[in-house]
């Protein structure tokens, strides 16, 4: 069982860096609306990201 | 209210515990005359100063200096849209921002930096990150977050005035140029005349474009399925690099170093332009993997495989300035030297970007901001160790300019020799043939020797000597990818600064949706950094020991910027009393990059001053003669060039941050006599509905709804 938490602890840690776990937030933040698809979603998410660039550092 | 102070007996004995497990590690460390040490000292006294610091110390700073407050909603709640600004969990956060943090940085200058022994750098990387590096990155997350998540360009401009902003802004771009090309040569040198790397290396492009296509078309948003399968095909391509290594087909990768340049240049120039989700996201995802379980590797190695530590504690190179890898003595260029891991001005702008825009209360950027620099100063540490498990021979017969060493293995002894350490051609072919390349000699850059040196850790822990091949490729692939992934994202934002500039003379220009104009200025910017790394590689005296004393100056000059700001705002806000815990670290910095910039500038010795170098080889021209590094006139006239472009470059840089920090000091002049408070650019306060006290299982917390 402690490992069962651990493993789903890891899952959630991985889900949630790597923003995997986005869709979903974004999806109960707006009720009501029509969602977007997960692919549709992540097409905004992307050309999103091509207007925002990121510094990273060395 | 804070609480007042409680001396629990518990917390007393724990923490006079780890204090002795410090205090031990560093008597271990500074005491050991004579005789080899233990790498595990170095790593507790590391660990143990670290804990103290962040207990201690970062409480201090956010309590008193910040007056950190949690009842006040932060920018992440007030604003939160789901897209920018969303309250996340501190622990992922604490990932991101390490993750954004931590590249190639703290495991090249550690490595460059042993030549002054293992002793002064690693006191400066632990000192350095507790007192300087991790005060700039909390306090500047905390004014970001204050702001609603401005950049350092922009908090200069809103706080100091137009002159300092329009200073720190062109300062940051030129400064980024230089961050790339340097890194850039890290990877030729590491790549150069090596089938196996470079096969392994350049595996990666179709990996990433692979996961980008199945991220997009057959499994939308499934990042770890993807990122697992993306690592898998990574192993292999290192696996299949031995095979190639040893096949046929080995000559078609064998590259020489101005060919890399060129592949280099174009990749750059392509990833930049081409979209987000093709190339540069699901690198992002592969690096980060990548750089999370290595460097959990490596510390588990050094832990397991407690490796003695070859290198001298000090040696004289600290004191005599003439070391073959970088030249000048340990003040100031030891400080320049190891800038990430001690202090990085580049984090500065990581920490003025997407970070604060994220925190869900404001005490986390004690956590956020300090503990992930002190993550970073980790991997510094272990990177020195990495390269101090060396034999002191082999590190300075990898490290030296290739015009010191001569071509063979034979000259390359005798030139160790001349250096005072001792190491056999036979060792060296030796050592050449267990990681399985042409050679080691001369593979200047860092990256050879660090992959040297944990494949010796890891191949100690795991598989043997057979392995060791496996593992030096691993660890050229773990930090060629890092430097690919920063050149792309960093050729992408020099492009969006340049397009601001350049925006405000022509606006077609400043469109980010305007191809041609992202095209023309992708071009600037890979054109820039391409011209510094091209005339690095063929440097005739060396590009690593011409350009990384400019980069790592550039870097902490960047600090003197971000640790001025930092310490102007405090006055401004009316913290005198509380203004020394950026000053004393600001003054620190302005001391040793000025220092070291006078010196590149102003000194008489060749090996230290650009000028000096420029004007004896322009002599040796008029006279007709071939001096040392050179073996034709055009090498002769490539050399007076670079010099006086470096030389140039250098007075620029200070020209620039000298105009910042003139500017902030008569803004603080202006803030202590004025009778009120200088308005400030802080967003007023709202209060926090969001309550972390009440019991929430790991799961309920952000956007952890399944």
């Amino acid at each position: 069982m402690r490992l069962r938490r651990i493993m789903r602890q890891l899952r959630w840690y991985a889900r949630e860096i790597t923003g995997e776990a986005e869709y979903e937030r974004y999806c109960a933040r707006h009720p009501g609306r029509p969602v977007p698809t997960r692919g549709e979603y992540e097409r905004m998410r992307s050309r999103h990201r091509e207007t925002h660039p990121h510094s990273r550092c060395c | 209210m804070p609480k007042t102070v409680q001396f629990r007996p518990k917390s007393v004995l724990l923490w006079s515990c780890i204090s002795l497990i410090g205090a031990v590690g560093w008597g271990m460390v500074a005491l050991a005359r004579g005789e080899e040490i233990s790498a595990v000292w170095l790593v507790l006294a590391a660990l143990g100063s670290y804990a103290i610091a962040y207990r201690f110390y970062s409480r201090f700073i956010a309590r008193k200096v910040l007056a950190v407050d949690d009842t006040r909603a932060t920018p992440a709640e007030r604003l939160e849209d789901g897209v920018d600004y969303h309250p996340t969990d501190r622990r992922v956060l604490f990932g991101h921002h390490f993750a954004a943090i931590a590249g190639a940085g703290p495991l090249v200058g550690p490595v460059l930096a042993a030549q002054m022994g293992y002793l002064p750098g690693t006191v400066w990387i632990i000192v350095g990150v507790i007192f300087a590096g991790a005060v700039q990155d909390m306090i500047v997350l905390f004014l970001s977050m204050r702001r609603d998540g401005k950049s350092l360009g922009q908090m200069a401009r809103e706080e100091i005035g137009k002159v300092g902003g329009a200073a720190a802004l062109i300062g940051v771009f030129a400064i980024m140029i230089i961050l790339l090309a340097v890194l850039a040569m890290v990877v030729v040198n590491a790549l150069a005349e090596s089938p196996w790397g470079t096969f392994s290396v350049s595996m990666t492009l179709p990996i990433a474009l692979f996961m980008g296509f199945y991220l997009r078309y057959l499994r939308p948003g499934r990042v770890v399925e993807t990122s697992v399968i993306g690592v898998a095909l990574l192993l292999l391509a290192i696996l299949g690099g031995g095979w190639i290594q040893n096949s046929s087909m080995a000559e078609y990768f064998l590259w020489s170093p101005e060919t890399l340049v060129f592949c280099l240049v174009g990749y750059g120039f392509f990833a930049s332009v081409l979209p987000v989700w093709m190339l540069l996201a699901p690198r992002d995802y592969l690096s980060t993997f990548m750089k999370v379980g290595t460097i959990a590797l490596m510390a588990v190695g050094v832990l397991i495989a407690a490796p003695t530590l070859k290198a001298e504690p000090v040696t004289e190179f600290a004191s005599t300035g003439d070391g073959p890898v970088f030249a000048g003595s340990l003040f100031p260029f030891l400080f320049i030297t190891i800038a990430c891991g001690a202090l990085s001005g580049f984090h500065a702008l990581v920490s003025s970007g997407t970070t604060p825009k994220l925190i869900q209360k404001e005490s986390q950027v004690r956590m956020i901001g300090y503990g992930s620099m002190l993550t970073e100063s980790f991997v510094a540490v272990m990177a020195l160790i990495a390269a101090s498990v060396l034999e002191p021979g082999l590190f300075y017969a990898m490290n030296s300019p290739a015009a010191l060493l001569g071509p063979t293995v034979d000259t390359a002894s005798e030139a160790v020799k001349n250096l005072g350490f001792t190491i056999t051609p036979d060792q060296l072919t030796d050592a050449a043939r267990a990681v399985e390349e042409e050679t080691l000699v001369g593979r200047t850059g860092g990256a050879p020797t660090l992959a040297v040196g944990m494949a010796e850790i890891f191949a100690a822990v795991l598989g043997g000597a057979g392995m060791k091949a496996f593992w030096y490729h691993f660890a050229i692939m773990f930090e060629a990818l890092f430097i690919l992934t920063t050149v792309d994202a960093g050729t992408r934002v020099g492009r969006f600064m340049l397009q601001d500039m350049l925006g405000n003379v022509w606006k077609p220009i400043g469109r980010v949706n305007w191809k041609p104009g992202i095209w023309i200025t992708s071009a600037l910017v890979v054109g820039a950094w391409g011209y510094f790394l091209y005339a690095g590689v063929t440097d005739p005296l060396g590009g690593i020991k011409q350009l990384f004393p400019l980069f790592g100056i550039a870097n902490q000059l960047l600090a003197a910027v971000a640790l001025a700001v930092t310490t102007t705002v405090l006055i401004k806000s009316g913290k005198l009393r509380w203004a020394w815990v950026t000053g004393v670290p600001l003054a620190w910095d302005v001391a040793v990059t000025f220092t070291a910039g006078w010196q590149k500038i102003f000194s008489d010795d060749p090996t230290i001053g650009f000028f000096a170098l420029r004007d004896q080889y322009a002599q040796a021209i008029e006279d007709g003669k071939l001096l040392p590094g050179a073996t034709n006139m055009d090498d002769m006239h490539t050399i007076v060039l670079n010099n006086t472009v470096d030389g140039v470059i250098m007075a620029v840089f200070l020209l620039l941050v000298l105009t910042v920090l003139v500017n902030c000091a008569v803004v603080c002049v202006r803030a202590l006599r004025a009778p009120e408070p200088l308005p400030s650019a802080e967003s007023p306060y709202v209060v926090s509905e969001i309550d972390l006290t009440a019991p929430e299982p790991a799961k309920e917390l952000t956007g952890a709804r399944e």
